[in-house]
């Protein structure tokens, strides 16, 4: 690859961000699409493997006694600190990397060059893994209300939306054109979620074009015959998710939103969720914040409150809820728009379907969410070097809705939060093809289906590690829509992605590995009892699961004393190779890091005085204690 | 009974009890000397509340006459009979808060008194552990789990180097301390009086922990009393002494800031000097106790307790609180002792001044950390009875009044409160570390303010002798222990290990104890239905293994597998 000026520099030390004392050193490898750091100094032997597609940041730092520090930041909140040598490799690597990470075009990433030992008609296989026709089709549609229109054959009426689409058979082709001129990018009112009992639908679309004064005929029939597509209703919500200053703001520019005065039998309704440069801030202040070295609580908390991000996925949460009670429990259809209805929009009918349909909280289901609502009505992936400020944490967000509707509801999924860090990390890297591009158009053109592969038949494959033990189908919780809390303490700190990295911070011990192997036991046992024949057989197979060594994980001193005593063990598996197995070792590797590192037994208990992240002015200082006899100056603090 | 005189209404009828989450229910309510009362005959399932009035922290009243404010037509119709009518609003001790609507504002006015009257009756020997006579218990029953003198004798690796003294059998050593101790073997008891003398309340330094892995101590006590002048103790330096080998060195870790350590000297108190305390290093972590830790906890409830507000408001109410933060310092500084103590292989010496709030805590969460004995449900009650009932901490000032009350403070201080929360987030680190599961942490933080057990009243053991309360009352441990819902306090993942467990401090890690804080809110339903499922998934696995349960010890999922390896061997010779 000519990007790569220096593909390999030895005697790198890769920093523990844990503890500033603690290095490994190791050779760093420049591939074409891997950044590899092999420890070489412990027996382990182990290894970092890091994508360039996961790369969004690559920084050198002021020089320090041991060489020059390159801070590699990643999409997937992974932070790499390494310290070269030699000031030109440093300038090296840090030039192969700016270049490396961030692809000019298409073909430059990693999906394309990504090549499992899969043969074509698997591949093909793969990507019919998901039909979007069975999809709708077990919504209920298409039924005598709700049809395929052939209008976006060949996208000549809106090119970033698929050629399917499901309208209501009462709209006619002249009534959908006309809606997609008086529609921001042409994107006219289409199904995204058809309920079966009450008969209602959600439909999204972008903002009409009304300015302060104008109608469009054939827009207010659309939603006419939307509403009319529920016989039950006598009216409609129209939900708009921007904040109503948002909105207004934009009448100045021709485009705004629906007047109750212009189109009959609708309620309008603001939602207020900011706009992706509000929701980039405020991820990048949560990001710092789960970034601190050892905070204090007060510290803690306030930057998570500054951030405003809980603020934000509460909002987004409850609107997921106005929209679901809409539909399962009035009976009543809503249209969702934002601005060009591809990021709050698809988050926000998203939530409501998850909230909505059980089918969405299994595996199976939550990747025809996938291809429903972000594949056919993309979000703004920005994979490739882009504008900065394209960049939006919608999908972020999304997935965290999730997450926080897991904590309230620890029977009703069944996938766990492993599954959903796994998409997270596979949004970003871009080994499959499923994420690449913006539109169905964009990606017909690219060949996305020949040339890449398909990310959910590998998860399905290993889906024994992305099963929720407590899910059951005929639980309480499985059932029915879930109506979830929003009060503010109902919402938490997603450790498990923000720190996914820093090990530290997590429980030592695993309900999810230990239930998932009681179960996975509790299930050979019953194979075993019916079938006595094959006991010998069984018994070469019987293993000891592997919680069982997850308690060895117990003994490693934590950081009492503020990052100056920092006992992580080194040899920490930060990110597999690309292999099967890239889903995030995190939890089920306790095993390998399990021994207790005495090297700081010798300097120990000096450090116990230096600093505390116990808050405020309570530090240990001996030293400010104007004693006569000052009797603990060992204990000062250098 | 002298009860009587304070209750005016002893029954009110058609009393509407709104719970939260709950529809409002119609009945009777009754108030007797120890209990509020309230029963629902209406409907076919009878529902009774019994509500032990000392778990009652403040009483609000409001009484209108309906008939001259029309704006409460719908309950106005049903009371217009009466013509006025009062609410009385219960807040409880556990945190739940219950409202009555009682017809008649005398009866409401009458039952807000009874209750504010009865529920905070001072006399102990008053209050219900001593009237609690259940049918299944016996006041002969065995009245707590261990005693100093048992622990002694069963833990032979003290054997050696320690011994036990009765110096104090008559509690005029030390008032809070037990009858027995365990001191070093070489300090004689004329010793021990003189080193009493010099610590605070006569709590010299006593053994509380001996590490099992290298006979390393936790040690605790009281400040020394050295005042400004710099006083001295002959004795209380050579126990200390006595306790390390002349090599050695030792940490006394002191849970006050240094400046408030200096500034204790001029109200008689201080710290150990080091050119007295030779071998002995003193480091200071600073942690809140008494009014500071009491307001903490107000605030934190009052955070809770307010669904309304928005994200912004709950996040700095949560921060202003500082519970968290002191949740933090308490881990910190009992890991700080655990690492002295197994990684550094030194002795520890706890103490702050009292040495019976943020001491005991310290210690007992070092232990908890350090010995897979005090991990089980036996041990750590055991830890509790030898830590704090019996070390002296003061139950009935501590924990007089909760989170609600509008008195005015006096000692109360839920020191024991954050104990629980510090085990609840150790239980979150390590969910198969510990046997028993947070229905205990709950049932105890409810048993510390309002009990029907007589194990958490008075301050010291003297007090529970003086008042016969061993000898009237039901122990609490005793009955948690044979329980026949054991079940219930026990951790279906239970797995027992020999390592320390070392819980993270970092803020990420440490969470707002749902299940306490949020416990009266819908949050909690969902949670124990989690819960209930995860003890299906191990029942199946059990009656899969065909592990034949016991009332006492039910089997871990370690055990299985000898089972399954047994009954494998059995179908192999077949």
């Amino acid at each position: 690859m000519e990007h790569i000026r220096l593909p390999k520099v030895e005697r790198v030390q890769l920093l523990d961000r844990g503890s500033s004392r603690r290095a490994q050193v190791g050779t760093l490898y420049l591939t074409a699409s891997h950044t590899i750091f092999v420890d070489n100094e412990t027996e382990v032997c182990s290894e970092i493997w890091v994508l360039h597609s996961l790369v969004c940041n690559v920084e050198k730092q002021s020089v320090t006694a041991f060489g020059y520090p390159l801070l590699i930041q990643c999409k997937n909140f992974q932070v790499i600190q390494l310290i070269i040598p030699q000031e030109n490799d440093c300038n090296d690597v840090l030039m192969s990397l700016l270049r490396l990470s961030r692809a000019k075009r298409y073909e430059e990433l990693y999906c394309f060059s990504f090549k499992p030992n899969i043969d074509k008609a698997e591949r093909d296989q793969a990507w019919d893994f998901i039909d979007l026709r069975a999809e709708y089709s077990r919504m209920g549609v298409p039924n005598k209300l709700w049809h395929v229109s052939p209008i976006n054959r060949e996208y000549r009426v809106c090119d970033t939306y698929p050629t399917d689409l499901f309208v209501p058979k009462s709209a006619t082709l002249p009534v959908i054109v006309g809606s997609s001129k008086f529609r921001s990018r042409g994107r006219f009112p289409t199904l995204s979620y058809y309920c079966k009992e009450t008969q209602a639908a959600i439909c999204r679309s972008s903002q009409p074009l009304s300015g302060f004064s104008a109608r469009c005929l054939e827009d207010e029939q659309m939603l006419e015959a939307i509403m009319k597509s529920n016989p039950g209703s006598r009216f409609m919500y129209v939900v708009d998710t921007r904040p109503k200053l948002n909105a207004m703001a934009n009448r100045a520019t021709g485009k705004g939103y629906e007047s109750e005065d212009n189109y009959t039998n609708i309620k309008f309704q603001f939602i207020g969720i900011e706009n992706i440069h509000v929701m980039r801030n405020s991820q990048q202040k949560l990001i710092e914040v789960s970034d601190l070295r050892s905070p204090s609580m007060g510290e803690f908390l306030l930057g998570l409150e500054n951030s405003d991000w809980l603020k934000h996925i509460q909002t987004i949460l409850t609107a997921g809820k106005f929209i679901s009670k809409a539909v399962a429990e009035e009976g009543v259809s809503v249209l969702v728009h934002c601005s060009d209805g591809w990021d709050r929009t698809a988050q926000v009918c998203s939530v409501a379907c998850i909230l909505l349909d059980p089918y969405y909280r299994t595996l199976k289901g939550f990747m025809g969410t996938y291809l429903c609502d972000r594949m056919a009505f993309p979000y703004r992936y920005s994979h490739l070097d882009e504008d900065p400020k394209e960049v939006s944490p919608v999908i972020d967000q999304f997935l965290e809705c999730v997450w926080q509707l897991m904590e309230q509801f620890p029977c009703a999924f069944e996938y766990n939060e492993r599954f959903l860090i796994s998409i997270h990390n596979h949004i970003h890297s871009c080994q499959y093809g499923n994420f690449v591009c913006n539109s169905e158009k964009e990606r017909k053109d690219l060949g996305i289906r020949e040339k890449t592969h398909s990310l959910w038949p590998h998860m399905w494959k290993n889906k024994s590690d992305f099963v929720n033990p407590l899910f059951r189908p005929d639980h309480s919780q499985t059932q029915g829509v879930l109506r979830p809390l929003t009060t503010p303490y109902c919402f938490k700190f997603w450790r498990g992605l923000y720190n996914h990295f820093d090990r530290g911070l997590h429980p030592r011990q695993s309900v999810l590995d230990c239930l998932m192997a009681v179960k996975e036991e509790t299930q050979q046992l019953e194979e075993l009892l019916a079938v006595c024949e094959i006991i010998r057989l069984l018994r070469s197979k019987q293993c000891h699961p592997e919680w069982s060594d997850v308690n060895c994980s117990a003994n490693s001193p934590q950081d009492y004393t503020g990052g100056i005593l920092s006992t992580g063990p080194k040899d920490w598996p930060v990110q597999q190779r690309e292999t099967e197995s890239t889903e995030l070792s995190l939890f089920g590797d306790a095993t390998k890091s399990s021994d207790p590192d005495n090297s700081d037994q010798e300097s120990g208990v000096a450090d116990f005085s230096c600093h505390s992240s116990s808050g405020g002015d309570s530090f240990p200082s001996e030293d400010s204690v104007k004693d006569a006899d000052s009797d603990e100056a060992a204990f000062n603090t250098a | 009974m002298e009860f009587s005189e304070h209750i005016k209404t002893a029954n009110v009828e058609d009393v509407v009890l709104k719970l939260p989450f709950q529809p409002p229910m119609r009945g009777t309510l009754c108030v007797t000397g120890h209990h509020l009362l309230f029963s629902d005959r209406a409907e076919e399932r009878e529902w009774q509340l019994l509500l032990l009035l000392r778990n009652i922290d403040a009483v609000e009243k409001s009484v209108e006459n309906l008939l001259g404010y029309p704006q409460h037509p719908k309950a106005g119709q049903s009371q217009r009979t009466t013509g006025s009518s009062g609410t009385i609003i219960i807040k409880c001790k556990d945190l739940r808060i219950l409202q009555l609507d009682i017809p008649g504002m005398e009866e409401c006015l009458n039952i807000a008194s009874s209750i504010e009257a009865l529920s905070s009756l001072e006399s102990i020997t008053e209050m219900y552990p001593f009237f609690h006579r259940p049918r299944e218990l016996s006041l002969n029953d065995p009245w707590g789990l261990s005693s100093p003198e048992q622990d002694y004798v069963q833990t032979e690796r003290l054997w050696d180097r320690w011994r036990l003294s009765k110096v104090n059998s008559d509690f005029s050593v030390c008032p809070s301390y037990p009858g027995a101790m365990i001191v070093p073997r070489t300090v004689d008891d004329d010793a021990l009086v003189k080193a009493a003398r010099f610590r605070q309340g006569g709590r010299f330094p006593v053994l509380c922990y001996c590490h099992h892995r290298n006979s390393m101590v936790i040690m605790r006590c009281s400040q020394p009393m050295t005042g400004a002048n710099r006083k001295r103790c002959r004795e209380d330096e050579l126990l200390l002494q006595a306790v390390i080998d002349e090599s050695e060195l030792g940490y006394v870790i002191d849970t006050r800031s240094a400046q408030q350590a200096q500034q204790a000297r001029m109200t008689g108190g201080g710290f150990e000097s080091k050119s007295f305390y030779r071998p002995w290093r003193r480091i200071h972590r600073h942690m809140e106790r008494g009014k500071v830790l009491q307001e903490s906890l107000i605030k934190l409830v009052e955070a809770c307790g307010d669904p309304s507000h928005n994200m912004d408001r709950w996040l700095s109410k949560l921060e202003n609180s500082k519970w968290l933060s002191h949740v933090h310092s308490a881990l910190s500084t009992a890991g700080l002792v655990a690492e002295c103590v197994e990684r550094d292989g030194h002795s520890v010496l706890v103490h702050g001044s009292d040495g019976t709030d943020t001491t005991l805590l310290v210690t007992s969460l070092a232990q908890v950390i350090l010995d897979p004995a005090s991990r089980t449900f036996r041990g750590f009650l055991q830890l509790l009875e030898r830590e704090w009932v019996q070390a002296g901490h003061p139950f009935q000032q501590r924990c007089a009044r909760s989170a609600h009350s509008h008195a005015r403070l006096r000692q109360e201080c839920p020191s024991f409160v954050l104990l629980l929360d510090c085990m609840w987030q150790i239980w979150r680190q390590f969910p198969l570390a510990l046997e028993f599961s947070e229905a205990l942490l709950l049932r105890l933080a409810q048993e510390a303010y309002a009990s029907d057990y007589g194990t958490f009243l008075c301050n010291n053991e003297q007090e529970r002798c003086t008042l016969g309360v061993k000898e009237n009352t039901h122990c609490l441990f005793q009955f948690l222990l044979r329980c026949s819902e054991r079940e219930k306090y026990i951790n279906p993942l239970y797995e027992p290990t020999e390592l320390a467990i070392w819980p993270s401090v970092q803020p990420q890690s440490l969470q707002l104890w749902t299940g306490l804080f949020l416990r009266w809110t819908e949050h909690a339903e969902t949670m124990a239905e989690a819960r209930e499922e995860i003890w299906t998934i191990i029942k199946e696995h059990r009656e899969r293994t065909g592990a034949e349960e016991t009332t006492h010890t039910p089997p871990t999922h370690r055990d299985t597998f000898t089972a399954v390896e047994n009954l494998m061997d059995e179908l192999t010779i077949l």
